[in-house]
C-alpha cells in the first residue's frame, strides 16, 4: 500500500523526516543496517530515485553513513543523534508555542497543562 | 548524452475539411527523455498525448521535425525496442489468454513469458479464459501484463490504469517501478495524477500540442508548494 504523504512538502523530504523520526526514536537502532533503496522504495511505493534522494538527505544530515561494501547504516555517533533530537524538539516547541499564543494562553497556563499531562 | 526519446521541432497536423481547418495536434515539440526515468505525460483532453505516443511507436508519421528513439527514427528497428500499450483493446477477442501469450512470444524476442505468467497468477487471471469473457478492467490488466513483460528500452503506456480498481492500480504501479530495467524509460499518459505522483520521476505537461512544463514532482512541490495534481488543476483551469 505504501506510505502516505502530504501535498505540500517534497516527497523526498517527507521520507527523510520519517526515517529521521525512526532513527531518533530508536526504532532504527544505532549502527543498524538500513534497507536498500530498492527495498525501501517498494515498501513506500515511491520511485527509487526519490528514495535515493531521501537517503542523500539523511547522509547530509549525518544520520546515516555509507559503508562502501554493505550499503548504509545508522550513525553510531550519539552526538549527531542528540543534536538532531534537540533540533526536532525545538522546532516542535516553537510551532506549539506559536499556536498556543494564537489561542490566547499565557505561559503559566500552558506550563500547568503540561505538568498535568506529562 | 544519448536520449531514449528525443523530439526536435516536432509537428503533427490532422487535416481539416470544408467545415473546419487543420488541427495542430503537436506544435513544435522539443524534448529529451533520459534513460532510466519514469515520466508522466499529462494534459487535458485533446492536448496531443496520444499523438506523441503514436509517433514514438511509429504508428503515425510527423509532418515536420524529427523524433528519435535511441537515436534512430521510428522503423522496424525501433519497434523491437519499444513496447507500446494503446488506449484501446488490441487483442483478438476470441483468443484465450494463453494464446495471447503465445502470440507475444512469437512476435517479440524480448518477451519474458515466465514473468507474464507470474503476474497473471498474482492478479488472479486464469490463462484459459477467453479474452472476450473478461471484464473491462481485467482486459486492461492482461494487455498491460503483456506489454510490461517485454524487456524493452522504451515503454509507451497510454492510459494504463484508467479502468482498474485502486488496489490493483497500486499493484500495477509497483510492478512498473520494480520491474522495469534500470536503463529502460517509461512514458505514461494518464489523468490519475495523484495515483502516479509518488512513483514518477518527471512530468511533461502538454497544452494545445506544446510542452508547457517538464519538471519533477519534487521541483513542482518545492517551487509552488503544491502537489502535481493541484498544480495541474491550476494550470489547466477551465
Amino acid at each position: 500500500m505504501g506510505w502516505t504523504f502530504d501535498n505540500i512538502k517534497p516527497i523526498y523530504l517527507q521520507i527523510a523526516d520519517r526515517l529521521e523520526g525512526d532513527i531518533l526514536s530508536g526504532k532504527l537502532k544505532k549502527g543498524e543496517r538500513v534497507k536498500s533503496v530498492r527495498e525501501l522504495a517498494l515498501e513506500a511505493s515511491v520511485n527509487p530515485n526519490t528514495m535515493q534522494r531521501a537517503m542523500q538527505e539523511l547522509e547530509a544530515r549525518g544520520l546515516v553513513t555509507v559503508q562502501r561494501t554493505s550499503g548504509r547504516q545508522v550513525t553510531e555517533e550519539d552526538e549527531v543523534i542528540n543534536k538532531a533530537r534537540g533540533k526536532l524538539a525545538l522546532e516542535n516547541v516553537r510551532e506549539f508555542s506559536a499556536q498556543m499564543k494564537a489561542l490566547g494562553f499565557t505561559r503559566e497556563e500552558i506550563i500547568n497543562i503540561l505538568n498535568e499531562e506529562w | 548524452m544519448e536520449y531514449t526519446l528525443e523530439c526536435k521541432d516536432l509537428c503533427k497536423y490532422f487535416s481539416g475539411n470544408k467545415y473546419f481547418g487543420a488541427v495542430k495536434a503537436l506544435d513544435n515539440v522539443n524534448l529529451q527523455l533520459e534513460k532510466g526515468k519514469i515520466i508522466g505525460l499529462l494534459g487535458p483532453n485533446g492536448s496531443g498525448k496520444t499523438t506523441l505516443l503514436k509517433l514514438a511507436a511509429g504508428l503515425l508519421k510527423q509532418n515536420s521535425g524529427e523524433i528519435l528513439v535511441d537515436g534512430i527514427s521510428p522503423s522496424e528497428q525501433t519497434k523491437a525496442l519499444v513496447s507500446y500499450l494503446p488506449e484501446r483493446n488490441f487483442l483478438n477477442p476470441s483468443m484465450r489468454v494463453s494464446e495471447t501469450l503465445d502470440m507475444f512470444s512469437d512476435f517479440y524476442a524480448d518477451f519474458d513469458r515466465e514473468r507474464a505468467e507470474e503476474m497473471l497468477t498474482k492478479l488472479g487471471i486464469h490463462s484459459g479464459q477467453k479474452y472476450k469473457s473478461l471484464s473491462k478492467g481485467t482486459k486492461e490488466k492482461v494487455q498491460l501484463v503483456l506489454v510490461m513483460s517485454r524487456r524493452a528500452r522504451l515503454y509507451l503506456l497510454d492510459e494504463p490504469i484508467g479502468g482498474v480498481d485502486p488496489a490493483t492500480r497500486d499493484y500495477i504501479l509497483n510492478t512498473i517501478v520494480s520491474n522495469y530495467a534500470e536503463d529502460a524509460t517509461v512514458l505514461i499518459s494518464t489523468h490519475l495524477i495523484s495515483d502516479v505522483e509518488k512513483v514518477l520521476d518527471e512530468f511533461l505537461f502538454l497544452k494545445y500540442g506544446q510542452v508547457v512544463l517538464h519538471s519533477s514532482a519534487d521541483e513542482i512541490r518545492q517551487q509552488y508548494g503544491k502537489s502535481v495534481d493541484e498544480y495541474f488543476r491550476e494550470v489547466f483551469k477551465c
